[in-house]
């Protein structure tokens, strides 16, 4: 996978837990994932097509995602319900937006369809391009979460 | 001038917890009338039931998106001048271009914060007043 990939979506998400959150994670050095095991509790997952073509999912542990949307929200939530769910789609979906600004002065055109969440432990993600991913981890005061990206341009689709 | 807080802001988005997000930031500026759609297809029927002054509208939506919404508004004798803001992720060039084509009376940008979001509402009313 092209490494000017991987800053985007690490700026992009600090960006939206910082901005609507109130939440500074803390981000890990990136990994490369050969599994379809998802990292966390509750992943939003979303597609991207374009000048390059791949997923982007959000993986969340409980403790982490429990604290940004109610810091999102202003109200304690305290269990995974559909509030959660439906914020770990837009979460997702911002994050994806402000990579996508991002990638676009870099020369880079995509556009991104409507996300989809899985919740549960042990859930998989299917990356369109199949993975490897790049994983980048992220800590938060209550917990961690990850960003998991298998994108690539249309000349090197996955590598 | 200040602008009157008690319009009724109509919030289309098809996520609900962005509109519980946008409902909070919108009560920090001060506005309490809001009303609430899930596309744009909802947003029309309300804008048919009731009288709105201004619309907040996220682009990207099932059934009928903010982009559709706004051509749908701007296409209407009876809404075209509706103040109209979106509220969105999508921030390339061609959507921004797209959205000023129809009529959008300004953009945000997701993420964003209530005093940008109020900001900007100030900004749309302040400019139609004059």
């Amino acid at each position: 996978m092209d490494v000017r990939f991987i800053n985007p979506f690490l700026n992009g998400t600090v960006s939206v837990l910082k901005t609507m959150a109130f939440v500074e994670p803390k981000a890990g050095k990136p990994f490369l994932k050969k599994d379809s095991l998802a990292r966390g509790d509750v992943s939003g997952i979303i597609g991207l097509t374009g000048a390059a073509r791949g997923s982007l999912a959000l993986s969340f542990s409980e403790g982490a995602i429990l604290k940004i949307v109610s810091n999102m929200l202003g109200e304690e939530i305290k269990s995974v319900n559909g509030d959660i769910k439906d914020a770990v789609g837009e979460i997702t979906n911002m994050v994806s937006g402000a990579a996508r600004k991002e990638l676009e002065t870099l020369g880079l055109n995509i556009t991104a369809a409507i996300p989809t969440v899985v919740a549960g432990k042990d859930h998989s993600i299917s990356h369109v391009l199949g993975g490897p991913s790049i994983i980048i981890p992220f800590e938060t005061p209550h917990g961690p979460f990850v960003v998991d990206i298998c994108i690539g341009t249309l000349a090197g689709e996955g590598q | 001038m200040s602008v009157n807080k008690n319009l009724k802001i109509l919030i289309v988005d098809d996520f609900a917890t962005m509109r519980k997000v946008i409902r909070n930031l919108l009560k920090q500026g001060g506005f309490e009338n809001i009303v609430e759609a899930e596309d744009g297809v909802a947003a029309l029927k309300v804008l048919q039931s009731q009288k709105v002054d201004f619309i907040i509208s996220d682009w990207n939506m099932p059934n009928m998106s903010g982009l559709e919404l706004l051509k749908a508004v701007r296409g209407a004798d009876d809404l075209k001048e509706l103040p109209f803001l979106m509220v969105t992720a999508e921030a390339l060039k061609d959507n921004v271009v797209a959205a000023v084509k129809a009529g959008v009376s300004n953009y945000i940008v997701k993420p964003f914060t209530a005093e940008v979001l109020n900001e900007k509402i100030e900004k749309i009313v302040k400019g139609m007043a004059a």
